[in-house]
């Protein structure tokens, strides 16, 4: 049955009418989570002791910075799965991701500036973090580029797929930047192998930030997956049927 | 309330990184929205187009 189900998702006809169902969930979700991140993070949890009400910035940069990895990873992961078995879904997802795993990369950056001004005394070092995420933010750029450069929609997902694996790279060097080399950055506060360094009234409003923005990942790829199916499939029986559905 | 809009001080630090987040969480939704609104009125025109060839 499983099986099953993973061959229907890959058919976009399938996956169109499942996303369509899925995305008021994950909004709803995400919306949820995000009021009640915010409401702690910003009312109950008390100011930090040494950075005073500034590490608030803390409730956005993490979880921002956390997902511009994870949706690299889910990019190169479906990139992965298009080289070898051609499945026009996994595609459509590399694609979609791109979007939006730029903007949070922009704003790990933007806010991350934001935290280093007042506690840093600087908006920008080149130091290791800092520098592999930029280089982040440009294998993003470069892969919505690409595939807007390529008319033929299968040849550019192949080539943005390529492209999001070879970057893959960059990922574990910005995860391990902040302990291979001597940067201004912090290291991380939230391992998984040690107690975290940090208040559980700061921490649960942190982890419930990083999941509100995994929900909202979820329903914006899924958004962006379903006009790229049509825009695709344009021509096919069941997408005219739903315009003409939709005419009436 | 204003105690807590001045963030001790850091507010020109602490809200643009707020309204930063909102408009890229806002600006996420919006655009998928609008790519679906275009290509379905986009084949529509077509469709219409086409049965007026016919008659």
């Amino acid at each position: 049955m499983i099986i099953r189900f993973f061959h229907q998702m890959g058919s976009p006809r399938y996956f169109y009418k499942v996303a369509g169902k899925l995305i008021p969930w994950f909004m709803t979700g995400f919306l949820i989570t995000l009021v009640w991140g915010l409401y702690n993070g910003l009312f109950i949890a008390p100011p930090d002791y040494q950075q005073g009400e500034s590490y608030r910035i803390m409730y956005i940069h993490v979880p921002a910075a956390w997902m511009s990895m994870f949706i690299y990873v889910v990019m190169a992961v479906s990139g992965l799965i298009s080289l070898v078995w051609r499945i026009k879904m996994t595609e459509i997802i590399v694609i979609s991701s791109a979007t939006v795993g730029a903007s949070f990369t922009f704003l790990a950056l933007a806010t991350g500036s934001l935290w280093g001004k007042p506690m840093w005394g600087t908006w920008w070092v080149w130091d290791a973090r800092l520098t592999s995420e930029l280089l982040l933010l440009f294998l993003y750029l470069g892969i919505i580029a690409l595939h807007s450069a390529i008319e033929d929609k299968r040849v550019a997902a192949r080539a943005v797929s390529i492209l999001a694996l070879v970057g893959v790279v960059n990922i574990p060097i910005i995860h391990y930047s902040v302990e291979w080399w001597n940067t201004l950055h912090q290291p991380a506060s939230i391992t998984k192998f040690d107690k975290p360094s940090m208040d559980m009234s700061m921490l649960i409003p942190l982890l419930t930030m990083a999941i509100s923005f995994k929900l909202y990942y979820g329903a914006v790829v899924l958004m962006r997956a379903r006009a790229e199916i049509i825009e695709r499939e344009r021509n096919s029986r069941w997408v005219q049927e739903m315009v003409e559905e939709e005419a009436k | 309330m204003s105690e807590f809009f001045a963030m001790g001080g850091y507010a020109v630090y602490v809200w643009p990184s707020f309204l930063l987040a909102l408009i890229v969480l806002v600006a996420n939704v919006v655009a998928p929205m609008r790519q679906r609104r275009r290509v379905l009125t986009d084949i529509a025109r077509k469709h219409r187009r086409a049965r007026k060839q016919q008659r």
